[in-house]
């Protein structure tokens, strides 16, 4: 099986010889660096830079995978491939997470402005292909970390959607007990990192958890330790020191983790070409040692395939990797942002390449699902988000209590009262009317 | 054993001032005899050493890491000895990265591992900050619970001699004020033993604000606090010496000026109880109190900058639970409203002095006239 996954995997190949770039692609033209080894999945050997070569540095440098942006070309880009990159299952089961993603999300819009949500919001709508791409390859064990835009992320790893409406609504259910919200998506049984407001906070959090894996294995000889974590941020995060420094010593010390950029191209109203010096991100990678490749993040396939590589990498110990994944989202910033600033023809345009036709498409024609059985997905998710909504509008606010449970693993940090006794040991202390 | 020390001191007398003296003189010479054959001395460098020691050797998940923690031997040699004994997988020598480290040790403690993350000063820690606030400190409440994060921040906090503005604030006061950390400040290799301890052991983050002066400084340290599993609790301060007439607040080095002016003053007849805070959050109210309940005069000093300071927070309260008690407007004394000067005479103006605690003291107990406020 794998063996014939190296053979279907040859972007590289096929697309420099195509001449067919779409308009938009002036943005990203990474071949014009020419491509020296390819990536993922060559039959050559991955070749890195070394560190003391300059002529080394100069050559091979370059790791990227180009992907082919043009939709159309798809159905025959397969008859190249003599197998098809999915089974049923595998499409079935990516079709019903982005279906899921693209629904909740949807559903936060309609429940935002009917009142039940608030504060800083942040949809996913359109990128869910990432998401998908990457976190279904994932297993229990493995992290993902994430920024604002978490609610598909956290969906994709496993937690349930009703957890995550009833934390969206603030309520007690949540999966953080209506303590933390949007932007603060925490699972430990998932395994869901966080959720961070600041734009790079994410990647020394995931750097970290990689880290930890990395010790149990050789520290404290867990010999069986091989869990991936996935970072996951944004353009322009790219521009942030802590990225940077991140990638440094995840290179340095070889750890299991993947940096996936979604590259939307817009953080807020700032334009990534007019933020950054080199628009294109996955040159950053092999500046520290790192592959960096870039990938149509609106083709589930295409990124699952290079997902399937940069984790299986990260497992066998190979050290990092920098995923570029060109995406776009068709909502503004957040549900308060009035999103003005965006071109309608560049949201036409990525609107149709929307991520989940595309798969729907390639399903259909490839004979692996029909249309009715994806109607009956589709259908199922609906149930699961309405289900979910009504769990978290019957759920109860968080009790009085709750305001001072959890700041401390040990409550003891609260200090010690006026009568010489911890205060958590004070019984009103919980009910919130002891004096803090 | 604790109680016993606090008696030799509190006794006065002979005994006492020989203390004191020998403390003098450690701070030029290395450890000295103690007057008495039964107590060990300790410099608080060993101290802070052999508790990271003990504790990496008894957890291990326990790992440091941190700028020349390494081969180096720790930029102030803290962790002397520790690479040799635990490995370069356990002592982690950083590039130059405050906030990439300091959030790999949050990720990392996220995931089940106790970091213990060194910053060359707390300075630097200003870069890190938004790990230390943002990702460590409110990530149990966040989460719900679901995620501590076990982390120690540790290194040298306030002023040292001569380095300039860039490395000498006092950051007690702003970590103080985030609910989620934990902020320690030890004065005596026994402090620092057995806060530093645990801190390790604590399921939160917590920051441990060392003093790069104290760290030469020997202290005389009994059987107890050798002891592999020695603990001090968080939460509790420590009446470093009784009296009756005035109480003196401090924390770090400000301790020790606050005992040798405790000298100064019992000669001109004013006992006064001095309180090694200890710990900044949780601040031990109930002890401020019930000694300004029992001398009805506070002052309390500190290294940091004077708005919003530790000694503002501790005036609040003692106004606001023990007021009728006050017999004198509470005296603040900390460092000079002014980023730190370079020139000796100036940094020394700018830090407060043993004469500034007299003054003070005297003043709360009317003996002197009030003066103005000074920068």
């Amino acid at each position: 099986m794998s063996a014939a996954a190296t053979k279907i995997i040859q972007p590289l190949p096929l697309n420099s010889t195509t001449t067919n770039r779409s308009p938009h692609k002036a943005l990203f033209n990474p071949l014009k660096a020419t491509p020296i080894s390819s990536f993922p999945a060559s039959t050559r050997k991955l070749r890195l830079t070394k560190p003391n070569s300059p002529h080394a540095r100069r050559r091979s440098t370059s790791i990227f995978a180009v992907s082919d942006v043009v939709q159309e070309k798809k159905p025959t880009s397969n008859t190249f491939f003599p197998n098809l990159l999915i089974t049923k299952e595998e499409g079935l089961e990516l079709y019903e997470d982005m279906i899921l993603g693209r629904s909740f999300e949807d559903m936060c819009a309609q429940m935002y402005y009917r009142g039940k949500m608030f504060g800083f919001v942040h949809l996913y709508n359109g990128q869910e292909a990432v998401s998908a791409g990457f976190i279904k390859l994932l297993k229990n064990e493995d992290c993902v970390v994430s920024t604002y835009r978490d609610h598909v992320h956290a969906l994709s790893k496993g937690v349930p959607a009703r957890a995550v409406m009833s934390e969206l609504f603030g309520k007690t259910t949540g999966c953080c007990r209506g303590q933390g919200g949007s932007m603060h998506m925490f699972s430990k049984e998932h395994n869901v990192l966080g959720g961070f407001a600041f734009i790079g906070e994410g990647i020394p959090v995931a750097t970290g958890a990689a880290f930890t894996s990395k010790y149990r294995r050789e520290v404290l000889k867990e010999g069986d330790c091989d869990h991936v974590t996935l970072a996951f941020f944004g353009d322009g995060t790219c521009n942030n020191g802590q990225f940077f420094e991140c990638l440094n010593m995840a290179a340095l010390w070889k750890l299991p983790i993947v940096f996936v950029v979604e590259n939307n191209l817009w953080a807020i109203g700032m334009s990534h070409l007019r933020a950054t010096s080199d628009p294109e991100i996955w040159k950053k990678g092999p500046a520290f040692g790192i592959p960096g490749v870039h990938v149509d993040g609106m083709d589930v396939l295409k990124v699952r395939e290079v997902a399937k590589e940069a984790i299986t990498r990260a497992r066998r110990g190979e050290g990092p990797t920098l995923v570029e994944c060109e995406t776009y989202r068709f909502r503004g910033h957040s549900l308060a942002d009035p999103d003005e600033l965006r071109d309608a023809s560049e949201k036409a345009h990525y609107a149709a390449r929307d991520p989940i036709t595309a798969l729907k498409k390639y399903m259909v024609e490839n004979n692996l699902a029909s249309e009715a059985e994806l109607k009956v997905i589709e259908k199922k998710i609906d149930e699961v988000v309405e289900e979910a909504v009504e769990f978290a509008d019957s759920s109860p606010l968080p009790g009085r209590s709750q305001l001072l449970e959890n700041v401390f693993a040990d409550p003891r940090g609260f200090g010690i009262g006026p009568d010489g006794k911890y205060r958590c040991e004070d019984p009103k202390f919980t009910e919130g009317t002891a004096h803090v | 054993m604790l109680g016993i020390v606090r008696g030799r001191i509190a006794r006065g007398g002979v005994n006492a001032s020989s203390l004191q003296k020998i403390r003098n003189q450690s701070l030029i010479y290395a450890s000295s005899r103690s007057y008495s054959s039964a107590s060990k001395e300790m410099t608080v460098r060993d101290a802070l050493n052999s508790a990271l020691d003990e504790e990496m050797s008894a957890d291990p998940k326990v790992f440091v890491m941190g700028e020349e923690v390494g081969e180096y031997q720790g930029a102030y040699k803290i962790s002397k000895g520790l690479l040799e004994k635990y490995g370069p997988e356990r002592v982690v020598d950083t590039p130059i990265t405050e906030a990439g480290f300091a959030g790999i040790g949050v990720g990392a403690a996220y995931h089940g591992l106790r970091p213990v993350v060194e910053f060359m000063t707390f300075n630097f820690s200003m870069q890190a900050i938004d790990h230390i606030i943002n990702s460590a400190a409110k990530s149990n409440y966040m989460s719900a619970g679901q995620i501590s994060v076990p982390i120690v921040f540790r290194g040298p906090n306030g002023a040292a001699a001569g380095v300039g503005a860039q490395h000498s604030q006092c950051y007690a006061a702003w970590f103080g004020a985030c609910p989620g950390l934990k902020v320690l400040a030890p004065y005596s290799s026994e402090d620092a033993r057995g806060l530093l301890k645990a801190a390790i052991r604590d399921p939160d983050p917590v920051v441990f604000l060392e003093n790069e002066l104290l760290y030469g400084e020997s202290f005389p340290i009994s059987a107890e606090v050798l002891d592999s599993s020695f603990c001090l609790p968080i939460g509790k301060a420590k009446i470093e010496r009784e009296g009756k007439d005035v109480t003196i607040t401090a924390f770090s080095k400000m301790v020790g000026y606050a005992l040798k002016a405790a000298e100064i003053l019992a000669k001109e007849g004013i006992s006064a109880e001095v309180i090694n805070l200890r710990s900044i959050r949780p601040l031990d109210r109930s002890t401020i109190n019930a000694s300004v309940r029992k001398t009805n005069r506070l002052i309390t000093v500190e290294e940091g900058f004077p708005q919003h300071g530790v000694g503002a927070e501790i005036c609040a309260c003692v106004v606001e639970e023990s007021f009728e008690y006050l017999d004198a407007p509470v005296e603040r004394i900390a460092g000079a409203d002014v980023p730190m000067p370079y020139a000796a005479n100036l940094e020394r103006m700018a830090v407060p002095q043993i004469e500034d605690i007299v003054r003070a003291a005297k003043r709360a107990c009317y003996r002197s006239v009030p003066m103005a406020a000074t920068a």
